[in-house]
């Protein structure tokens, strides 16, 4: 079997695994205790917030660990836009149409439910949200601005700064979800210029069941998990210890070695690219050529089901994912596919290959050995 | 040793010919279809509600198979329901179990399990296949009388019937439930039921109140001789042999005899009217993919739960053939199947007109 679905996780590192060990084992008191236990666990926490800060560039206060990166999208939104109306009364909430569900769907609460005013931009046709865009959307009223930093349908990575910029002039929030982007794009906060930004360790060998939100000094915030004071009284609840070290371990180990990361994968992405457009009749990139993550491979088949090109794929050996990835849901294209302007017997057909550092030239090429065959199979079969 | 696709339902069934298959040494994998259902009832369908789905995980994941759901939505709702709705309109009593069994999962189905390189696909239906010295494969009852399932399985023919593979047929129900505990499956199975999958445990009236409103035209009913007697609601609300709801006032009992499309009309008479000699069925599939040709006597049953009645067959031109039975059957009724057996064996079965 070969895994090529790194963006919907991957293994945890070995070097991050022993990392966390001590703290699910003899060091396993509440951070919040008084003793020795306590103390070390606390201990454990506060030096994985530092060197996660020092990753970010950004003070250690300004780091919120939670329990994944949907949760850190969360608490951004919710949080950010309710400050936001606090402090000045705006209520417009903006967001691309690609943003992951974590996103969409608490901007989506809030208007149902909160009394907030959503508003979603349009992408161009690689999935991008454009200076332009963020410019004419944005009124005296708006509180919030929610850009992805990279898709992870299709691998676009939006030009945050420039997006960012026009929010920070203009008195608004900007939050990222970078969930997807940590693992291979640089997360300087200062250079993005991001007022908020989620992450979550398990996209670059980090456990699964926890996230960070960064939270600039001065950003208003709402808690949304009320209870206790842990995390500068922003999200109750006892630290997962363990998983935070192993956190702070993984993005240590994915700053150290981006590079080499990238020189891995990115070679196999651009093969895997060039052969299928070459070699499948009716194919097309999704997202862009160049402004893409280096490990990101989307596609689209013109009559294909995607779902039954990932059980063809699964049963020849390949782990892959589609655009609509969704064991039981109904096939049909994802939100970002229509937002793309694809027509449906397009947008069904869609197929995400996502590398990471397990993979090989030979996964490679066995794959497009077998590829287009099986975009042949599903087509086939398509046509009742 | 062979690639082996079972259609898997999350019931005990199906978890079992998944399970047997699997202790045999055959590499098996799990599939299950998602159907139609109305907009709205997606999660009370009963062969594939979120429930039963993730049962069916449970089980592959304990068998440790992997395991597909193929969407068969668009697919079952231009045959499947399209026929079901045809049926009523031409004023029969359709099954739609029939067409399922032919176009959905013996052909859209077992066409992806062959597409994954499977040579077989199985099933947890009861019924009972054995391959003969010619290479035919022939179809027999299971060997749990009252479970047996092969009624349905009559529209299969040669080229399907190769790869079919029955697991469960061989076994008595309460077997199977031991064999699911020796496993540690699920022994849960679904109430038996008569009801179609679609109609989500609604009255399939109502189906055809919102699905065809058209087909449910008032008309008159008329005894055999023609005396108008009373008013129908629509002749997709009557069954063959109903007594009660006809609101028609009579000094002894009436019964549904008969449905006429043509004139709209619904023919009621006494009970004793209510026999048939006689019937003709249309689209007759004989298994063998051969025509008998000769008349043979056979036993008959016309409907899934009906008992078995003695009859002679009389094979036609144009896949048709005559059934006139030995004594009179109650309830033969346009639209449902009637299939042939011999010595247990199941040698084919049309549609009755």
């Amino acid at each position: 079997m070969i895994y090529f679905d790194y963006s919907a996780t991957t293994p945890i590192d070995p070097r991050v695994l022993d990392a966390m060990m001590p703290y699910l084992t003899e060091s396993f008191g509440n951070p919040s205790s008084i003793h020795r236990y306590g103390q070390k666990a606390e201990a454990a926490i506060e030096s994985a917030r530092e060197m996660v800060a020092s990753f970010l560039n950004c003070l250690p206060a300004e780091i919120i660990f939670t329990s994944c990166g949907s949760e850190s999208d969360n608490l951004a939104i919710r949080g950010g836009a309710l400050g936001m109306r606090e402090k000045n009364g705006s209520q417009w909430i903006l967001a691309s149409r690609a943003e992951h569900p974590a996103v969409t769907k608490t901007i989506e609460q809030l208007g149902k439910h909160y009394g907030f005013l959503p508003e979603w931009l349009d992408v161009n046709a690689q999935g991008m949200v454009t200076a332009e865009v963020v410019s004419k959307a944005i009124c005296n009223n708006t509180g919030l601005v929610s850009v992805m930093y990279a898709n992870n349908e299709i691998g676009t990575i939006n030009p945050l700064r420039d997006l960012a910029e026009i929010c920070r002039a203009n008195g608004i929030l900007f939050h990222t979800d970078a969930v997807q982007a940590a693992a291979y794009l640089p997360v300087d906060v200062q250079v993005l210029s991001v007022d908020m930004m989620s992450l979550g360790s398990h996209k670059f060998y980090g456990p699964k069941g926890v996230g960070a939100l960064y939270v600039r000094k001065g950003t208003p915030l709402i808690s949304h998990n009320t209870g206790g004071g842990q995390e500068n009284n922003l999200r109750a609840g006892t630290q997962n210890v363990a998983y935070i070290v192993g956190f702070a371990e993984s993005l240590k180990l994915t700053a150290q070695e981006r590079e080499q990361r990238i020189k891995h994968v990115q070679p196999l992405r651009d093969k895997i690219i060039g052969a299928v457009l070459e070699t499948i009749p009716d194919s097309q990139l999704t997202g862009d050529m160049n402004v893409r993550l280096p490990h990101h491979a989307s596609f689209v088949f013109k009559d294909v089901d995607g779902n039954l090109l990932l059980t063809l794929l699964d049963a020849a050996g390949f782990a892959c994912s589609s655009g609509s990835a969704c064991k039981t849901g109904n096939p049909e294209p994802s939100e970002v596919m229509n937002t793309l302007g694809l027509p449906r017997e397009w947008g069904l057909g869609s197929l995400r290959v996502t590398l990471g550092k397990d993979n090989t030239v030979a996964d490679v090429d066995s794959f497009l050995k077998i590829l287009p065959s099986l975009v042949e199979k599903a087509r086939n079969l398509n046509q009742r | 040793m062979s690639k082996v696709v079972v259609a898997m339902s999350g019931g005990v069934d199906s978890s079992v010919a998944a399970a047997l298959l699997k202790e045999q040494g055959h590499d098996v994998t799990g599939m299950m279809l998602r159907l139609w259902s109305e907009p709205g009832k997606e999660d009370t369908n009963r062969c594939c509600t979120p429930d039963s789905m993730a049962q069916a995980r449970r089980v592959a994941n304990i068998l440790d198979v992997p395991f597909y759901v193929v969407d068969a939505k668009d697919v079952f709702r231009e045959t499947v329901v399209e026929y079901f709705l045809e049926g009523y309109a031409q004023g029969g009593t359709p099954n739609p179990c029939l067409i399922c069994n032919k176009k959905i999962r013996w052909e859209f189905l077992l066409n992806h399990a062959l597409a994954l390189g499977a040579e077989f696909m199985a099933t947890g239906h009861y019924a009972k296949q054995i391959k003969d010295e010619s290479r035919k494969t022939r179809l027999f009852r299971a060997v749990d009388e009252g479970k047996d399932q092969s009624y349905v399985l009559h529209v299969l023919n040669q080229a399907k019937l190769r790869h079919a593979l029955f697991p469960v047929g061989d076994y008595p129900k309460t077997e199977i439930r031991q064999i699911a505990e020796r496993f540690g499956l699920p022994t849960a199975s679904r109430k038996d039921s008569q009801d179609l999958c679609f109609l989500a445990g609604d009255d399939y009236r109502n189906f055809l109140q919102r699905n065809a409103i058209e087909m449910l035209k008032p008309g008159q009913i008329v005894t055999r001789d023609g005396k108008v007697v009373g008013q129908h609601n629509g002749l997709a609300n009557y069954t063959i042999g109903q007594r009660k709801g006809l609101g028609v006032p009579s000094a002894v009992p009436l019964f549904v005899l008969t449905k006429q499309a043509g004139s709209n009309a619904l023919v009621v008479g006494t009970e004793d009217e209510l026999g048939s000699t006689e019937l003709l069925a249309r689209d007759v599939n004989w298994l063998s993919g051969n025509i008998p040709n000769e008349p043979f006597r056979a036993e008959v049953k016309i409907r899934y739960s009906a008992k078995l009645a003695w009859a002679e067959v009389t094979p036609l031109e144009a896949n048709q053939a005559t059934v006139k039975f030995e004594a009179p059957v109650r309830d033969v009724t346009a639209g449902q199947a009637a299939v042939f057996y011999v010595d247990e064996e199941v040698l084919g079965g049309g549609i009755i007109q």
